[in-house]
């Protein structure tokens, strides 16, 4: 199987953005074409069958997701590009929007005939304000072709799109606290239902999806069918970009295959550990995912193969933690991380956060309670099912991961 | 700072939805870089909001201040990545080189050092951003010259 592969990033490094002849040279605004050349119910049927799941890190079919949000009508329908990349060691999305950001808005402008679409916003997270003007430059440049606005490419297709720029808020990555946060308030989540597709921005109906989602929907348009589906396996198809980072030699973004195995992606890939040092574990996902001990890196990168573990891809980061870190610094340093971005509003999250760090804080110092390892599973087990929204939800998950793969680093410690 | 206020008002317009994008324009026109509370109650004023909504949400985002910062803002991530590729030098040059602690100013105005969630620059980890721009693959050399570069 080949290890690294250029289909969403077929067009990295070979035009430099906001170049929009450069981006037609290279086959751009071809999938636009295609799309209106069909049905708006052909087009999803095409997403539906080429199996792509939403690459955010919920996983939900897209295909699934836009015939719902079709199903909506409005005189107003709002389609949000989430580029509130917050998840800790995820820096794929910054690359697509940096690379190749013609990928991305023409995924939109293709998603947005699908569902009736009215108004485009791209919500691009404060941290990444330098690439501000470089995505109006290159929405500019599509107005300036008749690619956005009144009557697209001649057809009877109106769309434009805005820039939406965040103000730092790893919870406005879940969908109805970004959108609070586009009507001026805090990012809380919103109660669901009604979920978004039916009433989201300005109560509208409105499609939320991640950078990547459109990017593959981009090239699953353009291409042939079946070229995308070549790619994985039978119930992961397709590629999936990967942040591959922390101790190895060459972090960065790589687009592989789905069912390539951990150690692959991290020794061919990444050609291996930094200063050949042994690795202690691997964060899948980003920090609300998994540790997953040296054993577990023969696993297949699948939907499947995770969620048979009762895992999840995530955002597609892999990040390396070799053996000199200290795994209850790491925990420490995750739960800083939630404790700081809980949002407040629910109190098994809001409290649940603060308890777990109180617990880690004694287990480095080597105060731990007898009672401690229950209390991590009970105050866990709490968030994990009765917090609010996602966040709260995946907090634990690092630290019940570490007790579950490596229990002898976290309750062994000296002194205790 | 009123008429300032109002100008940015009328460039963004008055319904809540602005309210963001207002405020970070009120932040960037003070020389400090943060919000004074007396500009949040004239943003509630002038955008008819209650002062408590405004407040709600200069304190809820990271990105916005209510007390006194620099000229620039220097933000060290402080996510796991970073810590993972040791980004606790990073911290202790940049604190000796301009003799204050995280969270606090330079004696000239110049620079506020703070902690910042992951910005997604791991692949250049450990990294900074100054203000906007981000700097990754930092050692001693590379962060004084680019302190340097701020300073003149």
């Amino acid at each position: 199987m080949k290890k690294n592969v250029a289909l969403i990033t077929e067009n990295f490094h070979h035009y430099i953005p906001p170049d929009l002849a450069g981006y037609k040279h290279f086959g751009g605004f071809t999938a636009l074409k295609k799309a209106l050349a069909l049905s708006e119910e052909d087009l999803i049927e095409r997403i539906e069958d080429s199996g792509l799941r939403g690459r955010g890190g919920a996983a939900y079919p897209t295909g699934k997701k836009m015939r719902q949000s079709k199903a909506y009508q409005d005189d107003i329908k709002y389609l949000i590009c989430n580029a509130d990349e917050g998840e800790p060691g995820t820096f794929k999305d910054r690359d697509l929007l940096e690379q190749d950001p013609f990928g991305v808005l023409e995924g939109m402008v293709i998603t947005a005939y699908a569902v009736g679409a009215t108004h485009g916003i791209l919500y691009l997270r404060e941290e990444y304000a330098h690439l501000l003007e470089l995505l109006q430059g290159a929405m500019a440049a599509m107005r300036r072709e008749g690619l956005l606005g009144q009557g697209i490419l001649g057809t009877a297709l109106d769309f434009d799109m805005t820039i939406f720029s965040g103000a730092g808020a790893y919870i406005c990555g879940e969908g109805t606290s970004l959108i609070e946060s586009m009507e001026g308030r805090p990012g809380r989540p919103r109660n669901k239902p009604p979920y978004t597709k039916a009433q989201g921005l300005y109560l509208k109906p409105t499609l939320v999806s991640n950078v990547e989602t459109f990017s593959a929907i981009t090239a699953i348009v353009k291409h042939p069918q079946g070229v995308f589906t070549g790619y994985g396996t039978q119930k992961s198809p397709g590629t999936k970009l990967i942040s591959l980072c922390g101790n190895v030699n060459n972090p960065g973004t790589y687009e592989v295959p789905f069912g390539l195995t951990l150690e692959e992606i991290i020794t061919e890939l990444g050609h291996g550990v930094a200063g050949d040092k042994g690795i202690k574990f691997v964060q899948v996902g980003g920090i609300s995912g998994p540790l997953l001990p040296r054993a577990c890196l023969k696993m297949p990168l699948t939907y499947e193969d995770f969620d048979a573990e009762g895992l999840s891809i995530g955002s597609g980061a892999v990040l390396v933690v070799d053996e000199d870190t200290d795994i209850l610094d790491f925990l420490d340093a995750v739960a800083a991380f939630f404790k700081h971005e809980s949002c407040g509003k629910c109190t098994p999250c809001r409290e649940g956060n603060r308890q777990l760090m109180n617990i880690l804080k004694r287990m480095r110092e080597g105060t731990a309670l007898p009672s401690d390892p229950e209390n991590i599973q009970r105050i866990a087990h709490t968030m994990k099912y009765a917090s609010f929204c996602g966040l709260g939800k995946t907090a634990p998950t690092a630290l019940l991961s570490a007790i579950k793969y490596c229990p002898e680093e976290i309750f062994m410690r000296r002194g205790q | 700072m009123r008429d300032r206020i109002i100008e940015i008002i009328g460039t963004h317009g008055k319904n809540q939805g602005a309210l963001i994008p207002v405020l970070k324009a009120v932040q960037r026109m003070n020389p400090r870089q943060y919000i004074p509370q007396e500009a949040s109650q004239l943003v509630a004023r002038i955008m008819g909001l209650r002062e408590s909504e405004v407040y709600e949400v200069v304190s809820f985002y990271g990105e916005f201040s209510e007390t006194p910062r620099a000229e620039h803002v220097i933000k060290i991530c402080d996510s796991t990545v970073c810590r993972v590729n040791h980004h606790r030098e990073l911290v202790d040059i940049l604190e000796h080189t301009l003799g204050i602690r995280v969270g606090e100013a330079s004696r000239d105005g110049k620079f506020f050092l703070e902690y910042s969630p992951c910005f997604g620059a791991c692949d250049v980890a450990p990294a900074l951003r100054i203000d906007d721009k981000v700097y990754g693959n930092l050692d001693r050399d590379k962060l004084e010259a680019i302190l340097e570069a701020y300073r003149r």
